[in-house]
């Protein structure tokens, strides 16, 4: 490898490392969407983030909405956060949660109010911490104060010969020099679950993983469904996948050979002290998995894709390479990396290593991706079960 | 690294299939693994599309398919040596309940 890249970026508050510098209009709720949405229309520059969820939640499920919400707002992409939710308990909940990284935060309720009068007060509060964060300064950086996570989609055959073996060029490279990755997709392991529990570093983090990995097959299996259309999906079949077991191989094709330090469970940060590869516990529906993974702080995502999913994220960059020739040719605007070179032996796993590490240096030191430029914000909660 | 274009590549050398790198056509097709870089021809007797597999032994209805050199499923129908495999003659052994 050439000279050691400079990378820039924008230290937080606690000490966290972003790559953008959003300001968010968060709803806590369905119904705040609106007023939130508002806000981001009256003060262009700052970010809505509409969702479907956050009423009548209990137990597990409304915990993970909580911190799928506190997560994204904690992100270090994220500068500032203004809150709106329907009722003042529940939204201060996830305003706190967020004020304890020390950056700017406002919360706003609806009810006894209106959206009218809610927008108007949140509008002139977004429009001073936009003009605050387009003031913060990016300073130097190392991948090790960064989290980068990974994920595919629309997987084919080529995605484990090419677009994945790439990506864990990325992964070992970030981790040796001191980051920290996420892969997750728990289901998408089946056939190659024990190749990952092989992987864990020590005895409690093999049992947590093997776990966490029946405890989700369990729930799969017993809805006694078939599953082939599902997983794999009808675009992985289209594309030459034929069983869980072969996708899944592919999938861990992606995970490098470094070893796996820890599992979390879905949108759990990691001990900032403990860095290296996770494992976190996560659907493989992209746009959920991504939002997850955002949520435990990994500020770049890495998306391999063989048929050409388009998923994107409202707050964190996810950089799409593909080795298939057909969806790199047939879907230009939404590829940033080509590497179908590498089967057809036109250079080696190095050199498409290398590849990756320019495209991730620049998206990292703000050249927008493919899925930000196309305005792929897909921000997708997990629902663990029905609400009360 | 001068080297032609594989039509296919199967991941290691032990594969019992290997994946098309284009369209294909019945014919004699020339392909490496990848993991050890053997260079093998291998004859295809159907048409198959860039990303399908075709089978490099005769596999028994209910043996092993492996690819990664690992069982990534099982020939749900007797498959020759050439044929296009995928949800019409294997499936998973791991998901009873994902089957064509």
């Amino acid at each position: 490898m050439g000279s050691k890249p400079r990378l820039m970026g924008y230290r937080r508050e606690n000490g966290a490392m972003g790559i953008r510098n959003h300001v968010i209009i968060l709803p806590l709720d369905d119904l705040s969407n609106a007023a939130a949405e508002a806000v981001a229309k009256v003060i262009p520059g700052t970010l809505a983030l509409p969702h479907a969820f956050g009423r009548l939640q209990f137990g597990e499920d409304l915990e993970l909405t909580f911190n799928t919400l506190i997560g994204t707002g904690v992100n270090a992409n994220v500068a500032a956060v203004v809150v709106i939710g329907i009722e003042p308990k529940w939204t201060q909940r996830v305003a706190d949660g967020i004020a304890k990284t020390g950056k700017p935060v406002a919360a706003f309720s609806i009810e006894g109010k209106g959206d009218l009068q809610v927008i108007q007060e949140a509008s002139r509060v977004a429009a001073m911490f936009l003009q605050d964060a387009s003031g913060l300064v990016r300073e130097e950086a190392e991948m090790g104060d960064m989290i980068m996570s990974i994920k595919c989609g629309e997987s084919d055959t080529t995605s484990g010969l090419g677009s994945c073996p790439t990506t864990s060029q990325a992964v070992d490279r970030w981790v040796a020099a001191g980051g920290t990755v996420f892969f997750g997709e728990t289901s998408e392991l089946t056939g190659g679950e024990h190749l990952i529990a092989d992987r864990c570093i020590d005895e409690a983090c093999r049992n947590l993983f093997q776990l966490t990995y029946d405890n989700y097959i369990k729930v799969i299996e017993s809805t006694g469904a078939n599953l082939l259309g599902s997983q794999p999906t009808q675009g992985n079949i289209a594309g030459g996948l034929t069983t869980i077991e072969e996708k899944a191989l592919g999938n861990i094709a992606k995970t490098g050979s470094v070893p796996v330090v820890g599992v979390l469970k879905p949108a759990e940060a990691p001990d900032p002290k403990k860095k290296g590869l996770y494992f976190m516990d996560s659907s493989s529906a992209a746009a959920e998995c991504v939002t997850l993974m955002a949520a435990g702080g990994a500020v770049i995502h890495l998306f391999p894709t063989g048929q050409g999913n388009v998923i994107g994220n409202p707050i964190i960059p996810v950089l799409k390479l593909t080795a298939n020739i057909k969806t790199a040719n047939s879907m230009t605007e939404h590829i940033d990396l080509d590497v179908s070179g590498l089967l057809r032996y036109e250079y080696d796993l190095t050199k498409a290593g290398d590849m990756m590490m320019d495209v991730i240096n620049q998206t990292v030191n703000g050249r927008l991706c493919k899925a930000e430029v196309m305005g792929h914000r897909e921000f997708t909660f997990t629902k663990l079960y029905i609400s009360a | 690294m001068a080297i032609t274009p594989p039509q296919y590549l199967l991941h290691h050398d032990g594969d019992n299939v290997a994946v098309a790198m284009m369209d294909m056509q019945p014919g004699t097709l020339h392909g490496r693994s990848v993991k050890e870089g053997t260079e093998s021809t291998a004859v295809l007797n159907h048409a198959i599309p860039l990303g399908h597999k075709f089978a490099l032994t005769d596999i028994a209805s209910g043996e092993a398919i492996i690819k990664y050199g690992i069982k990534v499923g099982l020939a749900s129908a007797a498959i020759k040596k050439g044929d296009y495999i995928h949800t019409h003659n294997m499936r998973s052994y791991r998901w009873e309940a994902s089957r064509a």
